[in-house]
């Protein structure tokens, strides 16, 4: 009785202020995704973390024949007394956990596989254009590996020494100012979704003070006056988050896989990750909507 | 203070003690010192001119308004100490009557009494045993399935007398139930209140209607300037019209 009475009122609240409730559903929906896509970033950004963070944290080149640099050709191929001096150098600094030699022999086989589909790409490379070189595992942090390539750099036999944040670096400005910018416009939409829906409740109010006055005036209580209005906003803030949940599957499937295509690393988000924010979007828009419905009431419908 | 731990059977019903509400911006109260009591099942009409204070104290009964000085209690509770979220279970024992009615025109007169059960969430098997009763009480039998606009005006003032009475309010309060009705027609509606007031609730009705007063010789309270000016039982509207 009590649940089809209210049911039966949100109804009516609905279907008369269409339009209003088309547009709240609308900018929540948007605001959700918005949102939703910014998780999305940040997630996708430390997932991309996480994975260098395990991977080799420096590379120590070694001068070759083939190799027309500057500092190689001043000394030469690198020689055997050369690398036996660069690795105990490299194991005598307190930052280094672990050193490996990558022969030519293996550094090729591991360029062969990464650039598989790309097999023009391997013809064109032969053997010996791939340098030797040695894979630094760092005890702590990513930080420690400007110190340990500053010390290492300009030793005899070294060509360059690269350590990826040096080049990941840029990347993750890129992604973290896409985020930013993402979670911004988020916010800013969200501020104008709870404008609407303390408007539209307001509207719904104003449309029905005819009932709620009769409501008042027979001592329903504050609870079962309010509760039509609440649940409207509510269903809106479901509405829109319907929408929302479907515009992220979009925009992973579409736009965040498709990004993935164009490296060769492998660090899909997975759809737990996707359902995790789709569920924050839920929890976010059901408080929003129901919050701002709440306090708006508060306002217009005293006892 | 034992009045407020005794029940609402003994006490009267409606209890001014010494009340003054002045609204704010107005130099003068709408009420002023106003003393009164009501008793039980009694019938009181409430005159005076426009101004006088008469809706202002149904307002002070409904709690719609506070008083700014003085005690009021209705039914055996004493409004200053009723919290808010009780207000609405002070309301369920007073009905409320309109010089407009206030119907809901989407409802149909059988809905229109029934919305009053149901937004206090009384069971749907209760309401379609009470409404029927209540709807041939004031005389509206077989139109039961009528809109709001297929009515007279006194059948839509039955209808709100039904609405008000059909949760069985200890007290009715009408504002002048008839101030948009024909003479003829009023005496029905007065028959309606006569009724109820015979079911044993307190009926107090605010009213400019001289004939109405004269003919029912019921308590009379007059108000003028916010002040009681006369209260006589058995009385009429008054000597001067």
């Amino acid at each position: 009785m009590r649940a089809q009475f209210i049911f039966h009122e949100v109804w009516i609240g609905l279907r008369r202020n269409l339009t209003m409730t088309v547009a709240l559903v609308v900018v929540v929906a948007i605001s959700l995704a918005l949102l939703g896509t910014g998780l999305l970033f940040v997630k996708q950004v430390d997932n991309t973390r996480t994975y260098w963070q395990g991977r080799v944290q420096l590379s120590v080149y070694l001068c070759t024949a083939a190799i027309a640099s500057p500092q190689c050709a001043k000394n030469g191929p690198a020689t055997a007394a050369e690398k036996a001096q660069i690795q105990q150098q490299l194991r005598g600094l307190p930052q280094v956990s672990t050193v490996t030699y990558l022969s030519q022999g293996q550094a090729f086989a591991q360029f062969k596989q990464e650039f598989a589909q790309d097999p023009a790409f391997v013809n064109l490379t032969n053997r010996g254009d791939i340098p030797d070189s040695f894979q630094v595992r760092l005890k702590n942090t990513q930080a420690d590996a400007g110190i340990v390539a500053e010390s290492i750099n300009g030793a005899p036999g070294v060509d360059q020494v690269l350590y990826p944040s040096s080049i990941l670096d840029k990347f993750y400005k890129l992604l973290d100012g896409a985020r930013n910018a993402v979670v911004v416009i988020a916010i800013i939409l969200i501020i104008a979704a709870i404008l609407l829906v303390a408007n539209t409740i307001r509207l719904s109010a104003f449309n029905r003070r005819r009932e709620t006055s009769i409501m008042r005036l027979v001592g329903a209580s504050n609870f079962y006056v309010q509760l039509p209005f609440l649940v409207e906003g509510m269903i809106a803030g479901i509405f829109g988050w319907l929408l929302a949940a479907a515009l992220l599957v979009a925009v992973k499937s579409l736009g965040l896989n498709a990004l993935q295509g164009y490296f060769s690393f492998d660090v899909q988000l997975r759809s737990s990750d996707l359902i995790e924010v789709i569920i924050l979007t839920l929890i976010v828009g059901v408080l929003l909507t129901g919050a701002t419905s709440f306090l708006t009431l508060r306002r217009y419908l005293r006892v | 203070m034992s009045a407020t731990q005794s029940s609402a059977c003994d006490g009267p019903v409606i209890h001014f003690d010494n009340v003054t509400k002045l609204y704010p911006n107005q130099s003068r109260p709408a009420l002023e010192s106003v003393n009164l009591d009501v008793e039980k099942g009694e019938f009181v009409f409430l005159v005076g001119p426009s101004g006088s204070g008469k809706s202002t104290f149904l307002r002070l009964v409904l709690k719609e308004e506070r008083p700014s000085e003085g005690r009021i209690h209705v039914a055996g509770k004493d409004l200053a100490r009723l919290t808010n979220w009780k207000v609405p279970h002070l309301r369920r024992r007073i009905g409320c009557v309109f010089q407009d009615f206030r119907l809901l025109p989407q409802k149909n007169v059988y809905q229109n009494i029934a919305f009053a059960l149901e937004v206090i969430g009384k069971p749907r098997r209760f309401i379609r045993k009470v409404v029927p009763e209540v709807i041939d009480l004031v005389g509206l039998e077989g139109k039961r399935d009528r809109m709001p606009d297929e009515l007279s005006g006194g059948e839509q003032q039955r209808v709100a007398m039904a609405r008000a009475f059909v949760n069985r309010p200890m007290i009715l309060l009408a504002d002048e139930p008839t101030g948009n009705i024909d003479p003829a027609t009023s005496i029905g509606i007065m028959k309606v209140l006569d009724r109820i007031n015979r079911t044993g609730t307190t009926v107090v009705m605010a009213t400019h209607d001289a004939a109405i007063v004269d003919s029912m010789r019921k308590r009379v309270i007059e108000l003028e300037y916010g002040k009681v000016v006369r209260d006589q039982s058995r009385g009429v509207y008054g000597q001067a019209y």
